[in-house]
Formats: C-alpha cells, structure tokens, sequence
C-alpha cells in the first residue's frame, strides 16, 4: 500500500477543476496516502464495516438462477449492507478520513439516493455536519430517500438546473466545495471525479473483490471464468475487478446501461459508445455532442443514470481488460422480476442490467461470479408504475 | 499584432487606473442580442472583452453566468457561432474567450486555437483547466499567438502561485474569493494580499475577478491591480435592459476608474 495514489490510469484522470480546488486534492491525495498506510485507521474502518455495515458480505450461489443460465452463478450480497448498497463502504471510509482531516462539514451528491442516504448514515454516526446535493427531478422520484436522509439529520439541498438529475448534483456540490473548501470535505460517491478520488473509491470498495475472490476459492476450489457488474460511475465494478486484474484467465464484464437503445441519445453507456471528454474533473469516456457539451444520459436506473464513466475504466477498456455491454431497460426490468422469482431477492435496477446481460448468454456452463451491488425496494415504485 | 502584444498594449495604454474588462456570455439572451450587447460595452469603454463561450456543465460559474449559459445554449449558441459573436468585436479590442476544458478538448487544443485566432480573439481563459494540466493547450495558444491566461486564487500556495506565474501568459486572472462568479456585497478581506503574492510571481499585468460588480467596489481593485473584470453584473445587465443596461454599466464602471 506504499504505492502512490494514482493521479492518471494511462491518458484518463487528470484534475480538470477550478484552480481553488487544487490545495484541497493535494492535501485529500497526501492524507489518504498516510491514511491508507495507517494500521489505526485501518482497524477503525474495519471495525466499523463488520460491526456496523456487516461485512464481509456473503457469497451466495443462487441454485435456481443458475438453472435458468445453464452455469454457476454466484452473487456477492452487497444488497445486505446497512442501507442496502455497497454505496455505505465508501461513504464509512470517506467521512472516517473527513473527520481524521480535522473538516467539520461534509456534503455529498446523490442520484438514487443511495449515496446520500449513506453518507447521511455515516455522519450521522460520526456526528459530521452533512449537506446532499439532489437533483429536483431525482427529489420527486425517490421521495423516501429525501425522507430518510432528512431523519439521519443531513440537509437535502434541491438542485434546479438542466435536467435536475445527478450530472446536476455534482456540478452543485463542486461548486459547494469550491467556495467552502477550508472547512468541508466532499465525499463523491462513485469512482469518477478529480484525482485522488478514482483512486481513492477504488481503494475503499476493493474489499468486494478481495472478499469474493478468497469466497470463490474457498467455495469452489478456483477462480470464476467471469465476473460481472454494472457500470454508471463504475465504484461496484472497479471495486470488484480490482482483486482479479491480474488473474488473466478470469474474464471482465462491465454492463452499462443501453435505456431504449444504443442507436440513439437516450442510454447512458459512455464506454460502450462514447468520445473522450472531460467531465466533473476527469477526462474518461463521455457522453457528448462534436462541439463537447455534455449529453444527458437516460436510464431506467437512477444510479447508471450518468454521462461519464471513471477514467480507470476507461483505461482498462482501451486496454481490453475489461469488455463493456450495455443493457437496455426493458431487459433490465426483466432481470428485476425473475430475479425475484427464482431466488426470492429484489435486485436493484443498477445489478438487474448484470443479471440480465447473464440472462442473455446461457449454457456457458462456466463459473460465474456478478456482484448484487443493492436491493430493489427502492425501485418498487419505479417498476410497478412502468408495468402498468 | 499577436493576440498577445494586442492584450500588453490594451494594459498598457488604457489611461484609467486600470484596465476595465467586462464579462459577456455569448449567445445570450440571443445570438443577436449577445453581439449588440459586446459592441455597446465596446463603446461605453472596454478596454477588453472578456467573452464566455456556453458549455454545459461550467463547474467555476456562480447562478447568473450558469443560467446565462443554459439559457443560450438553448436558444442555439454553440462554440462555433460563440467565435461569430468574438469575430464581431475582434479587431477593436482583444477579446479573450473565457472556455471551458472540454469544448477545447472536443475540437483538439491545436484546432481550437486556430479557429479562436480565425476569429480574432487575443486570448484565452480555461477556468478548469489548472496549471498541471494546461501545457498542450498553453503550446497550442503560443503556436497561433493567443494568450492562455492563467488563474490564481486565494488558496493558492505561494509555490504554486511562482509556477503558475512563470508560465503565464497576457495576464494573470487572480481569482478574489473563494468561490464561483457571482456578485458580493463586499470585496473579500484578504484581497491586496492575494494580489500582491501574484505580482511578486510574474511581470504581467494582473486583473482581478469575481465578486465585482459596483463602481466603487471596481475603484478600490483598481487600486490594487492592472485590471478589473466584472462579469455576473454585466451579464444581468444584458439580461435585464439588453444593449443599452450593458452601455450604462460599463460607463458608470469607466467613469470610477478615470
């Protein structure tokens, strides 16, 4: 863990953000760096995602869906994580460090409302001041989190601009930071943004592959042939990928969201489709027009629901160690009920996409391994009002 | 004249306390409209123009300059015709295109600045493009005889402040607060120490924006610095009484630095 915290992943990365801001990364990068070598803060994280989030989490083969694929598969449960996304990991890790940084004041952006209301837990935990920044339009849809989030003691502060999603949220939490940067740490929920954060979510949420891929030996005696998650920001997918980089037999698959397809606007699939541009602060894969405005992205899941992608991703496409799909809605939406029906589990919308990608290629009779990044009681909602 | 030499000789020769350099989103409220708007504030005074280039998602702008670009953007400007409205102005004045990262990505920093020059801009701002990142846009600029002006701000260290200064370009945009654009009641209390850190780190002129809006507030930085950029003020001047708002404002702003 000596190694430095990456600023670029071969061109992608980068730190494309008002010159205020540049302090602040340097001093985020030095005090993750010492924080991530620090066996003190090292054990009090980790009691805390055993303790309180309840990791490690269990690998599950689903013997039904299995059945149905014509292969093993296997799922790593992050929907059995407090708050029920693998989302809580990286918040614990980030207000842990905030407040080993001495900041007093925490805000966070949120699509779905995973990220916020994870981040709403851990300061409430932490006893940090926190702000969530959310989309209007996000605020309408996904009014239980705006609920819970306000219960855990966090202000939810309505943004009004563009398309009022989670592109929107960033931007206004960025510019929060920009102007409040001496008191207030910004925990980004995703594996996107400037550097060190890329670096610094992978480095939180690698415990899903580190645990998977001890789980998978131990369950079956060797490696999976693949391994499956969805990709928005990518911080399920870069946190599972990262323990089997090195594994060269074991194949990648990243699952992007194709909303009503790919031939046209309406899909939020930056590495499957998109140009290079700078977004948020990186330079990844990027949904964009020739003249570089961003695009609005489209999806049936809040949380894919994203124009960029991060730059590690991005990276290890161009490498091709890591092959990108993407998934349409209805598809997803498919995965969503069977999953319920063959194995008893509400997936979120964000893993349906993954399970679905399975669905679409069975009797590989291989071993599969897809992470369950959350639960779907948050989509109940939003499936049931799309099935009438 | 190099876009560069036409920015030295507008701080050099403008006869007031300090260079004045408004702010203007092109594109808005309307293309028409954004150029009659860049000629009045020509005419009541400018000694520069700094012109704002829409984009999508511009992470340094305060609640004025963000809807002026989304308003614009939606009412058809695009980047391109943004160098229409500069191309309008260009040969009176230098006109530096304040720009975002990714619109000089999407063309490539070397086609960019050609087109920029095409135009007859003297220069450009990327507010996210910071030191570490700028030098293939800073060689493209160079190449077509264009300014990258660099920005500073209050958290800056003085480290950092030296290579920025060192490489700079035309000017030095010292950013007066913490913050995005936007008007404030008052200058920010640190400022003559902010000012004084970027003058000790390069010989270029330094302007200061951000938070400018009132004459008096534009005499007091006049004071401190080579010249005043006042943007959200102008852009809701635009927005409010077109043309003739923009024409009263900036000879009111010229007048307190006579």
């Amino acid at each position: 863990m000596s190694a430095a915290v990456e600023r670029r992943f071969g061109p992608y990365g980068g730190r494309y953000v008002p010159e205020t801001l540049i302090p602040a990364l340097d001093e985020l990068e030095r005090e993750w760096a010492a924080a991530r070598a620090d066996p003190q803060f090292k054990a009090e994280l980790d009691t805390l995602l055993s303790d309180y989030a309840g990791r490690p989490t269990p690998l599950y083969r689903a013997p039904r869906l299995s059945e149905e694929v014509g292969a093993t598969v296997l799922l790593k449960r992050e929907d059995l994580l407090h708050t029920g996304a693998h989302k809580v990991t990286n918040a614990l890790g980030q207000v842990l460090l905030a407040r080993r940084m001495g900041k007093s004041r925490v805000i966070a952006e949120t699509g779905a409302g995973q990220h916020g209301v994870a981040s709403a837990t851990a300061c409430a935990l932490l006893d940090l001041e926190c702000v969530v920044y959310m989309g209007t339009e996000d605020m309408r849809r996904q009014r239980t989190n705006v609920e819970r989030m306000k219960l855990l003691g966090a202000e939810v502060a309505p943004v009004d601009a563009g398309a009022r999603t989670l592109k929107e949220a960033v931007s206004a939490a960025i510019r929060d930071w920009v102007a409040n940067v001496a008191t207030t740490h910004y925990v980004i929920g995703s594996a996107v943004g400037p550097a060190p954060y890329p670096a610094l979510v992978r480095d939180l949420q690698r415990v899903i592959g580190d645990e998977a891929r001890a789980q998978v030996l131990e369950l079956c005696g060797r490696l999976p042939d693949r391994v499956i998650a969805c990709v928005g920001g990518g911080s399920n997918a870069i946190g599972t990928f990262t323990a089997f980089l090195d594994d060269e037999q074991v194949e990648l698959i990243g699952v992007e969201a194709a909303g009503e397809g790919l031939q046209g606007r309406r899909h939020s699939a930056p590495l499957a489709t998109g140009a290079r541009g700078i977004l948020h602060g990186a330079l990844s894969a990027v949904l964009q027009d020739e003249q570089g405005q961003i695009l609005e992205a489209h999806s049936v899941s809040a949380g894919l629901d994203y124009p960029g992608s991060g730059p590690e991703h991005a990276f290890l496409r161009d490498e091709e160690r890591v092959r990108y799909v993407a998934v349409e809605d209805a598809a997803a939406l498919a995965a969503f009920r069977r999953t319920a029906e063959l194995e008893g589990i509400l997936p979120a919308l964000e893993p349906a996409h993954a399970i679905a990608w399975l669905l679409s290629q069975p009797g590989s009779g291989g071993l599969e391994l897809l992470t369950l990044s959350g639960r779907g009681d948050k989509d109940l909602a939003e499936v049931l009002s799309l099935s009438e | 004249m190099t876009g560069r030499e036409r920015i030295a000789q507008a701080f050099a020769g403008h006869g007031r306390s300090a260079a004045l350099m408004p702010y203007l989103m092109s594109g808005f409220p309307s293309h028409e409209a954004s150029i009659e708007a860049v000629k009045a504030a020509v005419d009541a005074g400018a000694d520069l123009i700094e012109l704002g280039v829409p984009f999508s998602d511009p992470l340094a702008d305060g609640p004025v300059i963000q809807a002026a670009g989304t308003a614009a953007l939606e009412a058809g400007a695009t980047p391109m015709r943004a160098l229409d409205v500069c191309r309008s102005v260009g040969e009176q004045l230098p006109v530096v295109l304040m720009v975002y990262a990714n619109v000089v990505a999407a063309a490539g920093p070397e086609l960019y600045a050609q087109r920029a020059a095409a135009a007859g801009a003297a220069g450009l701002i990327v507010p996210d493009l910071p030191h570490d990142e700028a030098a293939p846009v800073r060689e493209a600029c160079d190449a077509e005889g264009l300014a990258l002006a660099p920005l500073v701000a209050p958290t800056s260290t003085s480290g950092r402040v030296e290579e920025v200064g060192a490489d700079a370009r035309g000017f030095v945009y010292a950013v007066s607060l913490t913050g995005t654009t936007g008007e404030r009641a008052e200058l920010p209390p640190g400022l003559a120490q902010t000012v004084a850190g970027v003058r000790a780190a390069t010989e270029l002129p330094v302007a200061v924006g951000f938070g400018i809006s009132r004459p008096e507030q534009a005499r007091a930085v006049s004071e401190l610095a080579d010249g005043v950029i006042v943007g959200s003020r102008v852009v809701r001047a635009a927005e409010e009484g077109g043309a003739e708002a923009v024409r009263d404002l900036v000879s009111e702003l010229a007048s307190a630095l006579a």
